[in-house]
């Protein structure tokens, strides 16, 4: 089972943040198929959102093919989303994390660092576009 | 066929109040639809404590109409079982326990869960023999909720719940309501000031000012139909053709305007923005606050 966070100040729309939530989890391996959410009532009484904030999420990533409500026993996760296997995420994330690390001792700020990732990005997709 | 699947549980047309000399609610034509958690929200004194006490039956109309639960709100046991009201005040008893309370709404209300007040103040760590006096702010205004729940409404009238209440207290209580409503079977109208947690827990909106209805409808379609316009400051003769202005805010070179969007916006000097909650209601008090207010609004670098 997992919980939702709702950050009432992000620009990102509550129905949204439970949305990119399951999705995260499901590619991080947190969730896989057969799981079950955590009830509308559930997730309510957890957080103080509209109930119909979280049928709107659950209907969204029905719609998307990643879960299925059962009546009477929940909404339960039947699908992946598209990309990499589960564990690619969190293995990218650990050596990521390594890298920042290394970056930090080199005295790079959080704003260089990611301008540094910007123009990585930036010149991978240029490479792939001459290839 | 059924006009809809969803039923206004609250329905009023050019709804009236006048007490003496002062008209406390003008012309209020608004709908609630049933399952809703509905903000009412406006400046002290725009009729939020007037229209709930016209839907709960505690005032009569001088004008217009109402209907709650398909009927004329009146002070009779039918109406009275569906509806839990709480006023500002909380109406709780001091000397008296949770405990007692609960013999006394057992006495008056012919659907009474008195397991569920227990659960439910346990679950919070709330004593139920302790005298209701002696408790915290957020733990009477959490006993009020439950042995308001216990009544099993269909409507729940709230009038300013959480205003006096801590932040985590306000939570919990407002968890506690969006608990009731997932349960199903359950409208809430519930006015307060605190636009962050009502943005989070409410889904619908009726905002008031100057005791008339400026807004009402889900808030995700009314927000949907304004517009924030951002440009060199001009004439809005143009603008005010095409859409509905609310509020322009003006310095000497830049003009700021929130509009309810009645088409595209073509002139390409506009930079048009989409609107969150607390800039909405704060385009429509601000409308209304006269001029004492207004040059707060629209003081600019180069005054």
């Amino acid at each position: 089972m997992i919980s939702f966070r709702l950050d009432g100040r992000s620009v990102v729309p509550p129905y949204l943040q439970i949305v990119q939530q399951v999705r995260q989890a499901l590619r991080m391996g947190v969730l896989d198929v057969g799981d079950k959410l955590p009830t509308v009532r559930e997730v309510v009484a957890a957080t103080a959102v509209n109930p119909n904030t979280v049928l709107k999420a659950y209907r969204d990533l029905e719609r998307d093919g990643l879960v299925e409500p059962r009546a009477g026993h929940g909404t339960f996760v039947v699908g992946r989303p598209s990309g990499p296997p589960p564990g690619t995420h969190s293995r990218l994330a650990r050596s990521l994390a390594q890298w920042v690390r290394g970056a930090r001792e080199a005295g790079l700020d959080d704003e260089s660092i990611e301008s540094l990732l910007r123009i990585t990005l930036q010149a991978a997709a240029d490479e792939e576009e001459t290839a | 066929m059924m006009a809809s699947s969803n039923p206004a549980v609250i329905q009023t047309c050019g709804l009236s109040k006048r007490y003496r000399k002062v008209t406390a609610l003008s012309e209020a034509t608004l709908t609630v639809p049933q399952g809703r958690i509905s903000a009412l929200i406006g400046p002290n004194g725009a009729g939020k404590t007037t229209l709930l006490r016209l839907l709960a039956g505690l005032a009569r109309p001088t004008g217009g109409e109402v209907a709650v639960l398909g009927g004329a709100p009146r002070q009779d046991p039918a109406f009275l079982a569906e509806i839990g009201f709480v006023a500002q005040e909380i109406p709780l008893y001091r000397r008296l326990s949770a405990e007692d309370h609960i013999g006394v709404g057992a006495h008056l209300n012919p659907r009474w869960d008195a397991a569920s007040v227990r659960q439910r103040l346990k679950g919070l760590n709330i004593p139920l023999d302790q005298t209701v006096g002696t408790l915290s702010g957020g733990q009477r205004a959490q006993v009020a909720l439950s042995l308001t729940l216990a009544k099993r409404p269909r409507l729940l009238l709230l009038d300013e719940p959480v205003a006096a209440l801590d932040p985590l207290a306000r939570r919990q209580f407002l968890a506690h309501l969006a608990e009731a409503v997932a349960g199903g079977g359950l409208t809430v109208v519930l006015s307060s000031h605190l636009l962050a947690d009502l943005e989070r827990v409410c889904d619908h909106l009726i905002l008031l000012a100057a005791s008339r209805v400026q807004l009402c409808g889900d808030i995700d379609t009314v927000l949907a139909e304004h517009q924030v316009l951002v440009g060199p400051r001009k004439d809005t003769t143009a603008i005010e053709k095409a859409h509905t202005l609310v509020q322009a805010t003006h310095t000497a070179r830049q003009s700021t305007l929130l509009i309810r969007v009645g088409g595209p916006v073509v002139d390409p000097a506009w930079e048009a923005a989409d609107v969150g909650l607390e800039e909405l209601v704060l385009g429509y008090m601000g409308q209304h606050a006269g001029p004492a207010f207004s040059h707060l609004t629209s003081v600019g670098e180069d005054q």
